[in-house]
């Protein structure tokens, strides 16, 4: 669980960073005067109206960390800030797609190199302060100042420059790429606009990185986001009161967010969330594990549970393919002979059975997976590339076409040999926290045991796990999972690219190793100057195929997002992108308003 | 007399259900191993007698469990056919005491699968893995008393028999091993080894581990015993007679031991298994898929199959007979030493 949020806050970290940027460049823009003007463009949110009022209580898992966007990195962290900031342009959890949101309006130049965005008029932020564009100046200078090392800085390097960003008017901002981005405008997507008035002294002092904490007073800190800060017990929870100055309103104009105050409780485990939902301690669950899904399914009692569909979590199983030169030992040498034969790999692939993976470590809640593109990501699938069945007769035959064999012991089971005439024997390295990945693990163990391979599972804590196979690279194979941020594949494009920290096989590398790695590399960054979505398609089920060929990552299941809320929640419409139940917290109400409803 | 009577039964009951674990391949129906994927978290299927039609059979009988429709973990009894239950049937290979071949296992169903106490979450038979799972735990617990008593007897004897600094020194040692928080200072060995350990590796560093940490009560009891037996009137006279420390340790000495060290035995054993359970429990002990009695608790750290699975509490009961019979035997020898105590006292006094 760890590897994937750790791997996907990598990721994720890029487009906040390039959100913070260009809020920081709004900030700079504000040099100018503030226009006076009291009209608000209010966004005007379609869907079912609300009633106003009431708390909403939910789980985090454990303690954020900070509420400071330029240094959080942490997933518990990212899931207060995303409720308390907001963005430029934001990706719909619900349909995968862009739409303005601090921004109302952009337009791409047509060499596709300048973004020209318009702010909404009458922006607040939650302490009452108006936003320009010199908000939006600082955030983004801010963002890629080398000096704060904010995590989003690597996003915005497009084409290996930094965007810069432009200030036109005092609502108008461009941004200027170096080259061509596919979807530039998806960067935008969680990069928080910072409050100038509240960050340039310390940002001077370069005291950024102490600011933000949780124990922060409420009147000193302040965001864009439905929710700003009230109240914080340590070790205990988070209590955030309605931002009455938040940019969007319903159908029938009622200002949004409906609820007055938004509880995070920190639970430390999922175990503990289950039973605190279970208790009605808190009003909604969300990444639930598909085991106490289906105990909660089992005795709903005012709750409902849903099954938003597959999520785009990806699990996969890889070998070690890094090449260390002649420091590897003899050992390894001769397993990385077995690595390095597409055979091999391909006949791994045929064995395993996803169907049993689904079935006993999902529960039927989840799909079956041959690539990289997980079920959940909608529009980017490739719907040609083969899935065969498991077949053992299949895996068999491509182990005897690359020369190994078989020998049977005394008691009928057989051994499988390499062309040396030596048995093969391998571990898997699993992470000891996830309970899900450890059970793939000994599926996958006895799949392999019917080839005659011996197979070791590992479990490991998450960090050594990540430092094994990123830093020391000394494992023969690994099942890791990672959960894409957006549902456009760019966001793991540190998982195509040879040159990727998450290129796991054979991370970072300076050239190509294989034909095949540098012919991925050039369609990746084909598609990236590619600006429709059509060209990118194309491109990119290429890389898929190409992947599924080599089967340097052998794909194994994606998980359900799995949720549920209280019956008296209204609007809840969990989404398979992250945060799965916040994404629409505005629009969440308490349909028999019990609540306190004092507004 | 009566104390050896008590004995004798638990020793009888103790061997009776030692040899049903070490013939684990004989009585299990299945290969702890098999994944039978079909049926995760199978419920234990009910020994029937009288069928659906109500007809009653002379041979118990078994329905097959099929999966509700849609469902992942809700099973009920298809009754079309009972599969009654057949003895000495030929199944998958075994190897009793880890040599003997065979291939009859006690009872199984012909055309069907039986579960007695259902199968765990990749639809491994849960009494087949019961079975297989006690010989690696009680051997842990067996070999772990041994080694403990081992080195209690030579430390306890040697700190008893030469007195001096050198008794201080062992018994501060001992002292310093009862305080150490044994539990914790396992897992900081274990986390010293190296990451991919064979099972059989596993096995015996458990069974070193445990062996070392726990020799001190003994050794202080051993040197108790020895310190008295050195006094006696006839070690007294043997050495007056010329015996070497050796002989005197060997043939007058140690034997006084035993009844402390067989009593000692009973109630190591029960908690070395209880050891190894622990350690397996927290997956520092034998690594999956072979199974020991800790392994098989170990998914109960999941509330959902604490909640969902009372099957899966199963090998926690399996335990109670042998851990009764061992400290059972623990009770009545140590009554025995106690009358054979009173009864040396009493003719020693007479002569």
């Amino acid at each position: 669980m760890k590897n994937r949020r750790a791997i996907s806050y990598s990721r994720w970290v890029l487009p906040s960073l390039l959100l913070s940027l260009f809020v920081f460049l709004g900030h700079i823009a504000v040099a100018f005067p503030p226009q006076k003007s009291t009209r608000e463009e209010l966004l005007v949110l379609p869907g079912e109206v609300g009633r106003p009022g009431g708390r909403l209580v939910v789980s985090l898992r454990g303690e954020p960390k900070t509420l400071n966007p330029l240094i959080a990195a942490d997933a518990r962290s990212r899931e207060v800030i995303g409720v308390m900031q907001a963005d430029l342009i934001h990706i719909n959890r619900a349909t995968q797609l862009t739409e303005p949101a601090l921004a109302k309006s952009w337009k791409i130049s047509p060499d596709g190199l300048a973004y020209t965005l318009v702010l909404r008029h009458g922006l607040k932020f939650s302490d009452g302060q108006p936003l320009d564009a010199d908000d939006v100046l600082f955030t983004f200078r801010l963002y890629l100042d080398e000096n704060v090392h904010a995590p989003q800085r690597d996003l915005l390097i497009v084409g290996g420059k930094p965007i810069t960003v432009r200030k036109v008017d005092a609502r108008t901002v461009v941004f200027q790429l170096a080259k061509t981005y596919g979807v530039g405008e998806r960067l935008f997507d969680g990069l928080a606009i910072l409050p100038r008035h509240l960050l340039e002294k310390p940002y001077k002092e370069g005291k950024l990185g102490q600011i933000g904490s949780l124990a922060t007073a409420a009147d000193q800190w302040a965001g864009l986001g439905p929710f700003r800060l009230k109240d914080y017990v340590a070790g205990q929870r988070l209590v955030l009161q309605r931002n009455p100055y938040y940019w969007k309103s319903d159908a029938k104009g009622n200002r949004l967010p409906y609820v007055d105050e938004l509880v995070f409780l920190f639970v430390p485990n999922a175990d503990a969330q289950v039973l605190k939902f279970q208790s009605g301690e808190t009003d909604m669950i969300s990444q639930l594990g598909a085991e106490n899904f289906s105990v909660l399914s089992r005795q709903q009692r005012g709750y409902t549970m849903t099954d938003a569909g597959p999520g785009l979590e990806y699990n996969f199983l890889f070998f070690n393919l890094n090449d260390a030169g002649e420091k590897t030992s003899p050992e390894m040498q001769r397993k990385q002979k077995w690595f390095r034969e597409v055979k091999f790999r391909q006949a791994v692939s045929a064995a395993v059975d996803r169907e049993a993976i689904v079935r006993l470590v999902y529960q039927g809640r989840g799909a079956a997976l041959w690539s990289l593109v997980a079920p959940g990501n909608r529009r980017w699938g490739n719907e040609r590339l083969p899935r065969p069945p498991r077949s053992l007769d299949r895996a068999r035959t491509l182990l005897k076409e690359a020369g190994f064999s078989w020998t049977t012991g005394p008691n009928g089971e057989s051994t499988l040999l390499d062309s040396d005439g030596k048995p093969v024997e391998l571990s898997i390295l699993t992470s000891s926290s996830n309970a899900d990945r450890a059970k793939m693990a000994a599926l996958i163990q006895d799949d392999l045991k019917q080839l005659g391979m011996r197979v070791q599972v590992v479990p490991l804590e998450s960090r050594s796990l990540l430092d094994r196979v990123t830093q020391s690279r000394d494992y023969d194979a690994c099942i890791m999972g990672i959960a894409s941020y957006d549902a456009d594949p760019n966001s793991d494009i540190s998982v195509w690219l040879s040159s990727g920290g998450l290129h796991l096989w054979n991370p970072s590398q300076a050239h190509p190793a294989t034909p095949w790695e540098a012919e991925i590399d050039r369609l990746i960054e084909e598609q990236m100057s590619a600006r429709t979505f059509e060209p990118r398609k194309k491109l990119y089920d290429r890389a898929q195929q190409i992947l599924a060929e080599n089967q340097p990552m052998i794909f194994l299941a994606s998980p359900d997002i799995l949720a549920g809320a209280k019956n008296s929640i209204g609007n809840f419409h969990p989404a398979v992108l992250e945060p799965y139940v916040l994404w629409n917290v505005e629009q969440l109400y308490l349909k028999n308003g019990t609540g306190n409803a004092t507004r | 007399m009566k104390a050896r009577r008590t004995i004798g039964k638990w020793l009888v009951t103790l061997a009776v259900l030692h040899g049903i674990v070490v013939c684990a391949g004989f009585f299990a129906p299945y290969d702890p191993g098999e994944q039978d994927r079909k049926s995760p978290y199978l419920p234990p299927m009910r020994l029937h007698l009288l069928d659906s039609r109500g007809n009653l059979h002379a041979r118990p009988f078994v329905y097959s469990l099929k999966l509700r429709d849609g469902s992942y973990g809700q099973y009920e009894e298809d009754t079309a056919e009972p599969h009654p239950l057949k003895f000495f049937l030929r199944g998958s290979h075994y190897r009793l005491l880890g040599f003997l071949p065979g291939q009859t296992h006690f009872f199984a169903a012909e055309n069907a699968r039986i579960y007695l106490l259902g199968t765990d979450a990749y639809g491994r038979d849960q009494l087949s893995r019961l079975l297989f799972g006690g010989q690696v735990s009680l051997l842990a617990g067996l070999l772990g008393a041994g080694i403990t008593l081992l080195i209690g007897l030579c430390i306890g004897a040697v700190a008893g028999y030469y007195r001096g600094w050198t008794d201080s020194l062992l018994m501060r040692l001992a002292e310093l091993f009862l305080a150490l928080p044994w539990l914790y200072l396992l897992f900081a060995i274990r986390a010293f080894l190296p990451l991919a350990v064979s099972p059989l590796k596993a096995f015996f560093l458990i069974i070193a581990v445990i062996g070392m940490v726990g020799w001190a009560r003994p050794a202080r009891l051993v040197r108790g015993v020895v310190l008295s037996a050195k006094e006696r009137d006839f070690v007294r006279a043997a050495r007056g007679f010329g015996a070497t420390n050796a002989y005197l340790l060997r043939r007058h000495i140690l034997p006084e031991t035993s009844s402390v060290l067989l009593t000692q035995a009973a109630i190591l054993i029960p908690q070395y298994v209880l050891a190894e359970m622990t350690l397996s429990f927290l997956g520092l002990g034998v690594p999956e898929p072979v199974p020991s009695w800790g392994n098989l608790l170990s998914s109960l750290q999941q509330y959902s199959v604490l909640v969902s699975y009372w099957w899966m509490y199963l090998p926690a009961l399996a335990m109670a007979p042998f851990f009764l019979g061992y400290l059972g035997l623990a009770g009545s020898l140590q009554e025995r030493g106690e009358a054979y105590k009173i009864e040396t006292r009493s003719l020693g006094n007479l002569a």
